[in-house]
């Protein structure tokens, strides 16, 4: 069965390693939190300037400002620390982050990834995304692998404007975890009951198959 | 000690001019300088080119000013969340330039570091990079961006000094400190201002050198754009 968006953000969870620093993207990305194990130690980052984010405050103790980039309000960890924004790209773009993980409209065999505009539609704006892609050597996408009307959104060549080139490294869908290679999606495991069939007639993009395909473990 | 206090919000945006190009700190409507913005509307300065990373709600923050048809053009990374924007956008009423984030920041602290303009991979290979220089540095190709110009910068702290030294709180912070002594004048307001020597020296984010005008701010409303909460139990 394929995965729903928790059972996606419960996988990606696993990718997430003792003493990272991560930044989390809105939508899926945001659920990845509520999964990492409690035993290991990790930091997210919010790019509009806090690390040691906490979760959600509880009612009556919102303080206007201390929010995360969705702009909701948040709470402060031990050890969290505040900076401006051009200290928080800088922790991004020096490569000090970790792990970001983010979501998509579409990603190419190559790793570029679209996440930003759709010609015709309200532009809201790229925000913090294209300097997290551009930057970021470890990128996780997490999306459905079709969008509502069916169609791939791993693809051999993006159709919408880029968000940035050749930078995705996973990406984790409700069918399966992918690897972007040089020669293209490489099939790494498939959602529970998921056949890789059913996985190859939703990617359009060129995806390699080799031997058996174990299944994802939550 | 260098005084940069002024009595007040009005002495404090003085020179403004219609056309002019402003900076404004916060992220969504978290640390913006309320008090200037009032001002700005109340004073009716027209055709501003505004640098803020986003553009306020319908009936906050910067939405003041576009809901008076003050502002010319937005250079912000994010625009979402204000109607009146989005129409005045759709009808070209509005002139916007999309900016990445962290590209913003960094055109605001090369103004203020004296850069005319830094590399960043951001943008790299999308529309953002159309028409301007590119650089391969190790391998791995670059965008050259030059540093923003601007009149005024606005800028939100929460504690300030006489001498015009800052301390800012939470996430508030943001690009406020990034704006400081980026454009010709910049203008601080503060929840609380007080006399020199009261802040410790070793707790100022920013120096008093990058302020020309602080003033103690009022009314803060500090609106929450999204209350997020978990049940007590």
């Amino acid at each position: 069965m394929a995965l729903d968006k928790n059972g996606i953000a419960q996988r990606i969870a696993k990718e997430v390693k003792d003493g990272f620093y991560v930044n989390l993207g809105i939508g899926i990305p945001t659920l990845v939190a509520n999964f990492v194990r409690d035993d290991i130690e990790v930091e997210f980052q919010s790019e509009n300037g806090i690390l040691g984010m906490g979760p959600f405050p509880f009612e009556g103790e919102e303080d206007a400002d201390l929010i995360n980039a969705g702009k909701q309000t948040i709470t402060a960890l031990p050890g969290a620390s505040f900076f401006d924004s051009a200290t928080s790209f800088g922790m991004i773009r020096g490569k000090h982050v970790d792990l970001t993980i983010l979501g998509a409209m579409e990603v190419a065999e190559n790793g570029d990834i679209a996440n930003w505009k759709i010609p015709g539609k309200m532009v809201k704006g790229m925000g913090g995304a294209m300097d997290l892609v551009a930057s970021a050597e470890n990128i996780i996408v997490a999306m459905m692998h079709t969008n509502k009307a069916g169609d791939s959104k791993l693809l051999k060549k993006c159709t919408l404007p880029l968000t940035g080139v050749g930078c995705v490294t996973k990406i984790v869908t409700n069918l399966a975890v992918i690897e972007v290679t040089q020669d293209g999606f490489k099939l790494l495991e498939r959602a529970p009951g998921v056949t890789v069939e059913e996985i190859e007639k939703a990617t359009e993009g060129k995806l390699i198959v080799e031997g058996e395909i174990p299944e994802m473990v939550l | 000690m260098i005084k940069k206090t002024v009595n007040n919000v009005q002495e404090a945006i003085e020179g403004v001019q219609d056309g002019m190009t402003f900076m404004l700190g916060g992220f969504g409507l978290c640390g913006i300088p309320e008090n200037a913005i009032t001002a700005l509307v109340q004073k009716n300065i027209r055709d501003i080119t505004c640098i803020s990373n986003n553009a306020g709600v319908d009936d906050f923050g910067l939405g003041l000013l576009l809901q008076k048809k003050q502002i010319k053009k937005m250079i912000s990374s994010y625009v979402g969340e204000n109607a009146e924007f989005e129409r005045q956008m759709l009808s070209e009423e509005l002139e916007v330039e999309l900016t990445p984030q962290g590209t913003l920041a960094a055109k605001c602290q090369a103004a203020q570091q004296g850069f005319p303009a830094i590399y960043t991979p951001a943008g790299y290979g999308t529309e953002v990079s159309m028409g301007k220089e590119t650089r391969e540095f190790d391998g791995k190709m670059y965008v050259l961006e030059e540093a923003y110009k601007a009149d005024f910068a606005f800028v939100k702290a929460w504690k300030g000094d006489e001498a015009g030294n800052l301390i800012f709180k939470g996430t508030a912070r943001n690009f406020n400190p990034c704006m400081c002594g980026a454009a010709k004048v910049t203008v601080v307001e503060v929840e609380e201002l007080v006399p020199a020597g009261e802040l410790d020296p070793n707790q100022i984010h920013i120096p008093g050198i990058f302020v020309q005008r602080i003033f103690q701010g009022k009314d803060y409303e500090k609106r929450i754009e999204q209350r997020t909460v978990r049940p007590k139990n």
